[in-house]
């Protein structure tokens, strides 16, 4: 299982803030999960399309090529604006 | 504990204070203060849009203290440093309210001021906070500045150059 978190606007424009699923087969790095969940289709499609997407893997920021395996946390959110 | 997220505000000069408190080594403490402010959000005048009545600082529990405790130790390792302090504010802040504080204390004031700074830079483009603005008009994330990424760029080339 991986467990994805969303943050901010698109935890908004997904109604969801995280979910557990088993990593699907051939699903391998961050913008491959991005892509499958996507997928799926009606506010899914935030995933693709929001502009300057970030990702963290296990709590570190990462490109969205970063390898995601079974057990890690990897979270989507726009860019950050604290401060 | 150098780094903090927590609802409640902070008292700057305590904090200040504390990081030169019993030592004989610190020659100089810089310091930040981020304030909320009451922006126009676009236009002037009558034609501008609400201002900000409050902001909701949501963030990553767990990612928030590692990367700021991350950007903390990048900063050690660039300069001379003596301590640092680090608060972040989340929840819902009114302007005038303080978000956020960073301290630097070292021997001299350019690696205290330079740190800071540094901290400041990095923590904006860098932590896992996003700021929602409450507005007469209803609620609104607020935008990443391109500005911030270019201020935090600075110091990629300040590095190689180094």
């Amino acid at each position: 299982m991986v467990k994805v978190l969303f943050f901010a606007g698109l935890r908004e424009a997904l109604g969801a803030a995280s979910e557990s699923l088993a990593l699907p087969a051939g699903i391998a790095t961050a913008g491959a999960l991005r892509d499958h969940l996507a997928a799926r289709g009606q506010a899914w499609g935030a995933l693709a399309s929001m502009k300057n997407l970030r990702v963290a893997v296990n709590q570190r920021m990462v490109g969205l090529d970063a390898a995601v395996k079974d057990g890690d946390e990897v979270a989507f959110f726009p860019p950050v604006t604290g401060g | 504990m150098s780094v903090s997220v927590q609802q409640a505000d902070f008292d700057a000069g305590a904090e200040i204070a504390a990081l030169s408190a019993g030592r004989e080594d610190v020659g100089a403490v810089a310091s930040f203060v981020g304030l909320v402010r009451a922006d126009k959000q676009a236009g002037a005048g009558a034609d501008a849009a609400p201002s900000v009545r409050a902001m909701s600082l949501e963030h990553y529990p767990g990612m928030t203290e590692k990367a700021l405790q991350a950007i903390v130790e990048e900063a050690r390792g660039r300069w001379d440093i003596c301590g640092v302090r680090v608060i972040h504010r989340v929840g819902r802040l009114v302007p005038g309210d303080r978000i956020v504080f960073v301290a630097v204390a070292s021997a001299h004031r350019g690696e205290a001021f330079a740190a800071c700074e540094f901290i400041m830079d990095y923590l904006k483009t860098r932590a896992p906070f996003w700021k929602k603005e409450e507005t007469a008009a209803g609620g609104r994330w607020v935008d990443a500045r391109e500005s911030d990424d270019h201020a935090a760029g600075r110091w990629e080339a300040t590095k190689q150059n180094g």
